[in-house]
């Protein structure tokens, strides 16, 4: 186990592990958003009282999950760096953040979106969509504050403590709508129980959460591919590679 | 594990658990002013103040909406089903408002106890049904919890 904790540790064979997982995974990531969009636009019903309005759960419940999600990546990433001073889990950390802002920003968008029709305003200051722009700011805060600095190992540990002071805010996301009164309703898939919302609906939306996941780590992986080749620039394994793409070229 | 890596996991440790407790005690603390909306029972105790823009939150009490025949306005209740707040607006209502449905309206208490309102916005359940789905639980008489109406 600790040899792939330090294997990880190396940037050529990060490089080149995660060009194979790429190969695969790009175009089963597409493929599976394909399908999902396809199923929940076309092939599935309307809902009853929303008509075809409530399609947009197909984007908004799968970006605004992995966003939750992304920010736990981001927060461990940089925690990995602080304690192990892996220059690799920097990498992660800088290379989720904006993932993050953008699958928050769409969250945010679609949602507001949707409740024109369906609440009759587009934005209200309520637990979960404050603490949703929130999130958005963290992240945008991470970003801004990585360029604030010239010293990157000074930068690291900065946006990771900012990280993790910002990790409190994802159990107030999850739990917002049942702590407060809001006019966001609560969750509709239940991890106990029986979910809410009709099988019909739900997996395809399931599909779609499972596809935004692989869509982020497909993100993930290319945006620490290209700080990688620019960190690592000077290195012999980069010049190779670039002697290689030249000659295929 | 290294004594300093162990030290600085410590660290982190202690940043998030601060952090979160920090926050914690500060939304505790808030608790009531992070809730969007009063229920009717605290309008019906006194809590929500009076001559203030206020929104109050329930559902629409089946066959209270009360619609003017000459003009947008229209009047009905809110419930949580311990206290119910009457409600007057004059606009127009989303799609989704509907009588047995959640909305939130914001306005102001009269002396007599009325919401003036000001806007009126449908809340969503988290209930997702398909219409032919929604119409076999109408006619079955039972809601989706399987709970008689």
């Amino acid at each position: 186990m600790w040899s792939f904790f330090h294997k990880l540790g190396s940037p050529p064979w990060l490089y080149a592990i995660s060009g194979s997982i790429l190969r695969w995974l790009l175009p089963a990531t597409l493929l599976a958003l394909a399908v999902g969009l396809a199923w929940g636009l076309l092939f599935t019903g309307p809902e009853a009282r929303q008509g075809n309005s409530y399609r947009i759960i197909y984007i908004h419940v799968p970006a605004a999950v992995v966003a939750l999600a992304g920010y736990y990546v981001m927060a461990i990433a940089g925690a990995v760096n602080l304690i192990w001073k892996m220059k690799m889990a920097d990498v992660a950390m800088k290379s989720a953040a904006p993932i993050g802002a953008a699958l928050t920003f769409i969250a945010l968008v679609t949602g507001a979106i949707w409740g024109k029709p369906t609440w009759g305003t587009w934005w209200v200051w309520d637990a979960r969509i404050t603490s949703m722009l929130i999130l958005l700011f963290l992240y945008l805060g991470v970003l801004a504050l990585y360029e604030a600095f010239d010293n990157k190992a000074a930068a690291g540990k900065a946006c990771a403590v900012l990280s993790l002071v910002g990790m409190v805010n994802i159990p107030i996301i999850y739990k917002s709508v049942d702590w407060w009164y809001s006019l966001h309703q609560p969750a509709s898939i239940k991890f106990i129980g029986q979910s809410t919302i009709d099988s019909s609906m739900l997996h395809p939306l399931l599909l779609m959460i499972a596809a935004f996941y692989a869509l982020f780590t497909c993100c993930l992986l290319l945006n620490m591919r290209a700080e990688l080749l620019q960190r690592e620039a000077r290195t012999n394994w980069v010049k190779k590679l670039a002697v290689a793409a030249d000659s295929r070229g | 594990m290294h004594p300093v890596r162990k030290q600085r996991l410590y660290l982190v440790l202690f940043v998030v658990l601060f952090s979160s407790a920090a926050v914690g005690l500060v939304t505790y603390a808030l608790r009531g002013n992070i809730n969007l909306f009063f229920p009717p029972v605290d309008v019906a105790a006194g809590k929500a103040p009076s001559g203030q823009s206020i929104r109050v939150g329930g559902m629409v009490v089946e066959g209270s909406v009360q619609r003017s025949d000459s003009s947008l306005d229209v009047h009905f209740e809110l419930t949580d089903y311990e206290a119910s707040v009457p409600v007057v607006y004059s606009g127009i209502l989303p799609d989704l408002f509907g009588e047995g449905q959640g909305a939130v309206a914001s306005g102001v208490l009269d002396a007599s106890g009325v919401l003036q309102a000001t806007e009126v916005l449908a809340k969503h359940d988290e209930n997702y049904m398909p219409p032919e789905v929604a119409d076999a639980l109408e006619n079955s008489g039972y809601d989706h919890k399987g709970n008689a109406k």
